[in-house]
């Protein structure tokens, strides 16, 4: 994603949670979101068997 | 006395030749003195740890047995609850919370054994930090430099065990918030497997990676203050229902047996030569040379990197939504990027997870401890940004726990031992299989008798 991209991904998802974003804070939280969408990407390249459980398996 | 081992204590009151309130008074002192140096302190509590020492002295009197850590003097991490403090867990905002109404269960159980709290400990805000810089309360300072970090979340923990002002003190862990104070500070900590001890009434960040655990200067210590939290709470729905298994009485079992490798790749890799030379002397001296490759480390790293951020995100979103001025603003726009992550990356993470547990599981088929180190470096300034490390600029922040976050994430035992380096200690990670915290804190009691690793007397005081 360009950087115009993530901002306006960051205003929509901000606006969807109702997060207020001040434009001061703007720049560190794209630094901070194209870090973690790096460490997810590396994540999402894997590939698992569709059988795969998550670690979090819910016990009733 | 005023830098005895929680053992000697114990031994010295439970043998009046001290008493606890004596042994109190020392610890209050040292801490007087010193904090103004080490701002490890946000609370102390005199009041009530003079009230506790002396009912420990009478019950001594009165020939009862006030278990193994009588008199010893400990302190807590700040999201540790503490009846009639506000549990502020780094932050300016919990501080608005009413006071605790009770301990949390692992302040009761020290204090079933005879320990006596004497305050809460400085932290990075919500536990979201390697640095142990706080914007609210000023950085905790490293008792060897104290122009240096002392690594975090739980650096007022490693300041105050590092610095001798007590014994013991509880920290958490949910990426390496024991283990990197830990090294940078110079002690023993033990961030024992993923529920294994109660996190009843602490204050969270990542339900499914937070542990608790203790600091201390010599493994003994670091056994003694265990084995007095360990069992079954109902109070934590993580935690386990084993019973306790003491780890204390089979410290110096023979560790001849055991098939002890290095870590290797991802471990070997972004390493300063400090970190490079302390793991060396600990595998020199338990004469390991075999090295196994961790598989997907690195994506292990990653995955944590993403739930982390992801599941904090979720725990402060209210608190981003109302009182975002009131963070530290470098914590705040890291967990506003969290809510951010697409939920199916978090879903892959959390599978990936799995896959990556069993992978070690059949590992430790033939393996009972691994060598990584703790950290990639000794403790950086405070306020340093980045370092250049293979010719390359990195940022300090994010890169203290690459070595700590692929072993938390699948919850395993691990023991940080110091290696006394000049001028500043550097601590490795002695990893064990789940369950098995015996193991690696018998192989760190060996190396401690010995002496490749050390908790260095505090050289910035």
């Amino acid at each position: 994603m360009s950087a115009d991209m993530i901002d306006d991904y960051i205003a929509s998802v901000g606006a969807a949670l109702g997060l207020p974003i001040e434009d001061a804070w703007k720049g560190a939280i794209r630094a901070n979101l194209e870090v973690s969408l790096r460490m997810a990407r590396l994540v999402d390249e894997f590939p698992l068997p569709d059988e795969t459980e998550p670690a979090s398996v819910f016990s009733a | 006395m005023t830098t005895a081992s929680a053992s000697e204590i114990a031994k010295a009151v439970t043998s009046r030749k001290l008493s606890a309130l004596e042994a109190i008074e020392a610890a209050l002192a040292r801490i007087e003195h010193y904090d103004p140096i080490l701002n490890s302190f946000t609370d102390v509590t005199a009041g009530r740890a003079r009230a506790k020492a002396r009912e420990v002295d009478a019950a001594i009197a009165a020939g009862k047995n006030v278990g193994p850590l009588a008199g010893v003097p400990f302190a807590v991490k700040n999201l540790f609850d503490v009846k009639g403090l506000t549990t502020r867990a780094g932050s300016k905002i919990n501080r608005d919370l009413p006071k605790a109404t009770r301990d949390a269960t692992l302040i009761e159980r020290l204090e079933a054994a005879g320990a006596i709290l004497v305050g809460a400990l400085n932290m990075g805000e919500y536990a979201y930090d390697f640095t142990g810089e706080n914007v609210h309360d000023g950085p905790s300072r490293n008792p060897h430099d104290p122009s240096r970090m002392t690594g975090g979340s739980s650096g007022g923990s490693g300041s105050a065990v590092g610095g001798a002002l007590v014994p013991i003190a509880l920290g958490s862990d949910t990426n390496g918030s024991i283990r990197v104070p830990s090294s940078f500070c110079g002690i023993f900590g033990l961030k024992p497997t993923y529920g294994r001890l109660s996190r009843a009434r602490s204050f969270p960040f990542v339900a499914s990676l937070d542990h608790l655990g203790p600091f201390a200067r010599s493994v003994r210590d670091l056994a003694l203050a265990y084995d007095a939290m360990q069992g079954p709470d109902p109070d934590d729905a993580a935690c386990t229902t084993r019973a306790a298994e003491p780890a204390a009485p089979v410290l110096a079992q023979n560790i001849g047996g055991l098939r002890i490798a290095l870590a290797g790749g991802w471990f070997q890799n972004h390493l300063f030569p400090e970190a490079i030379e302390a793991v060396a002397r600990v595998a020199k001296a338990l004469g390991v040379t075999r090295v196994v490759d961790i598989p997907e480390a690195e994506r292990a790293r990653a995955a944590a990197y993403v739930i982390t951020t992801t599941e904090g995100a979720s725990l402060h979103l209210d608190r981003l939504r109302k009182r975002p001025n009131d963070f530290e603003p470098a914590i705040r726009d890291r967990l506003i990027s969290g809510a951010m992550i697409p939920a199916p990356l978090v879903d892959r993470a959390q599978k990936f997870r799995h896959w990556y547990r069993a992978q070690l599981l059949e590992l430790f088929k033939s393996v009972d401890l691994l060598i990584a180190p703790a950290t990639p470096c000794i403790a950086p300034k405070i306020g340093q940004v980045s370092f250049v490390l293979d010719g390359v600029e990195m940022l300090v922040r994010p890169n203290i726990g690459i070595h700590t976050q692929p072993i938390s994430f699948i919850g395993l035992p691990v023991v940080a031992v110091p290696v006394p380096l000049d001028p500043m200690p550097i601590g490795v990670q002695l990893i064990a299989p789940p369950w098995r915290e015996d193991i690696a804190l018998r192989v760190a009691y060996a190396l401690e008798r010995m002496g490749a690793v050390s908790a260095p007397p505090p050289r910035g005081l």
